[in-house]
């Protein structure tokens, strides 16, 4: 159908135009701007010389990093056993651990509020329990909880549809060799899984990198990267630095994903 | 059925209560702020009596939002529907690298905190003080965020069918392009649309990052709005407003699961081994 080509390029213009115009000469002129204040190009230096800039940088990494592990842990648990075992109420089970796939971070927050702030159910529980409020919704570890919830509907529905195609003769080939629980787990199921939670572990760490929302919520005091753009731009009207640290957390989040995709080969494309 | 679920062993009961405690944990927190949202006094608790009038000061101070936030997610649809799915079609039809570098572009947004991307809207245009003042100044940025999920749900449809034989079926019997298109290749990739279009709406409504750069006092969004009361209202407020949100976005997000289902997971499942 050679005599289409004319119509596929009319048809795939318009958005590529939108694209380029709204996208890439945008990011272009951000990354000129990162180097036209005082410090000039060593401004995208400052991110990773500079104390506060780095401390950030830092606790930025390690929480995406902490979020991942702990939700590909909780999501690879719940969601296997969703995918593998059939009993009343699965169906409903499935849909409310997914419902909260697309609640803004905003929201996020506001739910971390009402677990574990001022006037939150936790404080509530540890009050009764051992007669002191534990209220932590306005430090990182509010933050941690808040991109953990965030996180558990996604993942759970990666780890299912993967888990779906988990062939279980070898799961009992290796249980019939005489392997345990756990060896068919670390042996089999996890290497199983692994595009799963290669795919979906990148998409996690992504989003909590730049996530913005949830912390804005929580309190403007915790020092992660996207809140320090935040107050470069909007406090300190430190445009060239608030442009070269997104930059650099932007290149650190497309890297990660880059890089898992990568490593599991197609599979990361289908995560979305 | 109780004489089946007695043999279950006991990992079954051990896995059972871990995933019904993450159930609760993303749970319970939605329906407390449901029952926050209509309390009388969170301070004293629900006995202090159920109350409308944090839903009716939020809905007569932050209506503007609700309705802004509906005129971008339906006009994000509209231009993610028309730039969208005809690119998928064409990501479809040829597929070499060159399309798969389009694709890997186009999805960038997604990757790219959502920060950076306003920050750079803002360094472009923002010197374009009717535009930058404007609610289509934050549509701009919806687009570029939601257009790589209509493009993938497309995408995703068009190339587990057999278009290449459907188009060559049609073609032969005389159809033109612009007749396949709208004839073959729309109504084929109805579900991938209805998908996308599903995910575009939520995805719009909820966002912030980008939104709370792009905004001005005068284009304030529900997101924008929520923050808002979060940070400076008391808890019942928050709550209510929070509450209109749910009313809006749970519909969305439960269609969006009956959307995704594949057909056979409709079919009634055994519900015991």
């Amino acid at each position: 159908m050679r005599d289409d080509r004319l119509w596929l390029v009319a048809l795939l213009a318009p958005a590529a135009i939108v694209f380029i115009a709204f996208f890439l000469l945008p990011l272009g002129r951000l990354f000129l701007i990162g180097g036209s204040g005082p410090m000039g190009w060593g401004a995208y230096a400052a991110a990773f010389t500079e104390a506060r800039y780095l401390k950030s940088l830092v606790s930025t990494v390690l929480l995406s990093a902490g979020v991942t592990v702990v939700t590909l842990a909780i999501s690879g648990l719940a969601g296997v056993f969703l995918q593998r075992n059939r009993f009343t109420g699965r169906a409903l089970l499935t849909a409310l651990l997914t419902l909260p796939l697309a609640f803004p971070g905003v929201v996020i927050g506001f739910m971390v509020i009402m677990l574990a702030g001022r006037q939150g159910l936790i404080p509530d529980i540890t009050d009764a329990l051992v007669g002191e409020r534990l209220v932590f919704a306005y430090s990182m570890a509010g933050l941690f909880m808040g991109y953990v919830y965030f996180s558990i509907p996604r993942t759970i529905l990666t780890v299912m549809a993967s888990a779906e195609k988990l062939d279980p003769r070898i799961e009992e080939a290796a249980r019939s060799l005489g392997a345990g629980r756990w060896r068919v787990v670390r042996d089999v199921i996890v290497p199983g899984l692994k595009p799963a939670f290669l795919s979906a572990g990148a998409i996690c760490f992504a989003t909590a990198m730049g996530a913005f929302g949830t912390a804005f919520t929580l309190a403007t005091r915790i020092n992660v990267l996207p809140m320090v753009i935040y107050t470069e731009f909007t406090l300190q009207a430190n445009l060239a630095m608030a442009a070269a640290l997104s930059f650099v957390l932007g290149a650190i989040t497309w890297a990660a994903l880059a890089l898992a995709r990568t490593a599991a080969g197609s599979s990361v494309a289908a995560a979305g | 059925m109780s004489a089946a679920m007695d043999r279950r062993p006991a990992a079954f009961w051990l896995q059972l209560a871990f995933t019904l405690f993450v159930c609760a944990f993303l749970i319970v927190p939605v329906g407390l702020s449901i029952m926050a949202g209509v309390t009388r006094d969170m301070f004293i608790g629900i006995g202090s009596g159920v109350t409308l009038q944090w839903l009716v000061k939020v809905w007569t101070d932050y209506r503007q939002t609700v309705f802004l936030s509906i005129q971008i997610a339906m006009a994000c649809l509209a231009l993610t529907l028309l730039l969208g799915v005809p690119a998928a079609y064409v990501l479809a039809r040829r597929q070499n690298a060159f399309t798969r570098a389009v694709e890997e572009l186009l999805v960038m947004p997604v990757a790219v905190p959502g920060l950076a991307t306003a920050l750079a809207l803002i360094v472009t245009y923002g010197g374009w003080g009717d535009f930058r003042r404007s609610w289509v100044f934050i549509l701009v940025g919806h687009v570029l965020f939601t257009l790589p999920f209509m493009v993938r749900s497309v995408l995703a449809v068009l190339t587990s069918i057999d278009l290449r034989t459907l188009e060559e079926g049609a073609r032969s019997l005389g159809a033109n392009f612009v007749q396949r298109f709208f004839g073959i290749v729309l109504p084929n990739c109805r579900g991938g649309i209805l998908a996308g279009s599903l995910m575009v709406v939520t995805l719009s409504l909820g966002e912030f990052n980008m939104t709370l750069l792009l905004h001005t006092p005068l284009t304030q969004t529900l997101p924008v709005g929520l923050a808002d009361t979060y940070a400076s209202l008391r808890l019942e407020v928050g709550s209510a407003y929070t509450l209109i949100f749910f009313i809006i976005i749970i519909p969305l997000l439960v269609a969006m699961q009956w959307a995704a289902a594949p057909p056979r997971r409709r079919k009634p499942v055994e519900e015991t081994l």
